[in-house]
């Protein structure tokens, strides 16, 4: 494969959320607004490209049988420096995000990919394995945060889209939490019923 | 919120760690097949949500707090939820083959569930003393287990349905969660808890 391919591949063909359904814990949960899940993305999206470089750096030093501790004691050093970063220089979203960015360490997402991509690949293809999927968990989280936030609050980024009046009465329910197992849903059957068959 | 038992009633019902906070997803769609398997999963949750909630507890207070080693607790806290599991299940298969037999295989799977780690995050964040942290935790692991069981019993029913191919299987679950989702909205406000 191409490295134009390994990048695409996690960006849009196996997205982690709408194609291979993982991740869905926080695709859910902090997909209210586009603020949250785009700023979610990202730090996973962080989190997975240093976890694929570093992993695959010691690919060949990291003995099989221990490997998935190991995979885990990486993960979680990045998770903390995101932690801690995010309280120093983004406080607002760190308390919109709450549990969940600590949590991110248990993403299967993240450690899949350790284990089935950057454990075997070098360290070019790794990293672009980590961005691409990365990448397209932060697409998908936006996308399903504008949706969210569009209905629910009217607003896009905290402008208003569809008029004052609209603001004034939106479809409250789309930014709580049955909103998001619904926007998933419609989601998800629109890709069966779009994009499935293209993919082999 | 001081009062145990609005802790447990707040745990339970009005914010459901599934449906309200989001965490255990994976196991919740994954092994709500059957009712028989979503009691076993709902077992094994409560059981090691109590346990993990009691060792985190312990791990915080008396290793980490007082050597200023709180920026290792994510490090920390998973690696010792996955031992404590991987005890748990050699503890259980050698004395309690019955109990081992009901939920053993549900044991592995759990370690890296983010409801388990999520809970002892929240122990910590909300200063929980060891008391108000039990009951947390067996308040959500019992709201845990009555949503999977029930949703379970849904789903057994939607396999019956006649449903349009582009929603079958996550889809149709998704939206069947939404609307529980929903119900449970109606709790919020119960007791004044939000």
């Amino acid at each position: 494969m191409s490295k134009w391919q390994i990048f695409t591949r996690g960006l849009v063909r196996e997205n982690a959320v709408l194609v291979l359904m993982i991740g869905l814990c926080p695709a859910l949960a902090v997909s209210g607004t586009v603020r949250d899940g785009f700023g979610m993305g990202i730090a996973a999206t962080f989190v997975l490209l240093c976890s694929n470089i570093i992993i695959s750096l010691f690919r060949r030093n990291i003995p099989n049988e221990v490997r998935i501790p190991i995979f885990i004691l990486v993960i979680s050093t990045f998770v903390t420096m995101i932690d801690y970063m995010m309280q120093a220089f983004q406080p607002d979203l760190y308390r919109a995000l709450g549990v969940f960015v600590p949590l991110i360490v248990v993403n299967c997402m993240i450690l899949g990919r350790a284990e089935a991509f950057a454990s075997k690949n070098s360290i070019i293809m790794s990293a672009l394995d980590g961005l691409g999927v990365g990448l397209g968990f932060t697409l998908t989280l936006t996308i399903m945060g504008a949706i969210r936030e569009m209905l629910g609050n009217g607003t896009f980024l905290g402008m208003v889209v569809f008029g004052e009046g609209f603001k004034k009465a939106p479809v409250i329910f789309m930014i709580m939490s049955p909103g998001a197992f619904l926007v998933i849903g419609v989601l998800k059957a629109l890709i069966n019923k779009y994009v499935k068959k293209e993919t082999p | 919120m001081k009062n145990a038992g609005l802790i447990f009633l707040s745990a339970f019902l009005v914010n459901n760690i599934v449906l309200m906070r989001f965490l255990g997803l994976c196991p919740f769609f994954g092994v709500s097949t059957a009712v028989e398997t979503a009691t076993g999963m709902g077992m094994a949750v409560i059981f090691v949500m109590t346990l993990a909630s009691w060792i985190t507890w312990a791990v915080y207070h008396f290793v980490l707090s007082p050597f200023s080693l709180v920026f290792l607790r994510t490090a920390i806290f998973i690696l010792t939820i996955a031992s404590l599991v991987q005890l748990v299940e050699m503890f259980l298969k050698r004395y309690y083959r019955a109990l081992y037999s009901a939920m053993g295989i549900y044991l592995p799977l759990i370690t890296t569930n983010c409801a388990i780690l999520g809970i002892t995050f929240l122990n910590i964040d909300n200063d929980f003393n060891f008391l108000n942290g039990t009951v947390f935790a067996i308040g959500t692991g019992l709201g845990f287990a009555l949503i999977i069981i029930t949703f379970a019993a849904i789903r057994e029913r939607l396999d019956q349905a006649p449903i349009n191919p582009s929603f079958q299987g996550y889809p149709i679950s998704f939206i069947a969660a939404s609307l529980m989702a929903l119900a449970f909205l109606g709790f919020s406000g119960l007791f004044g808890l939000t």
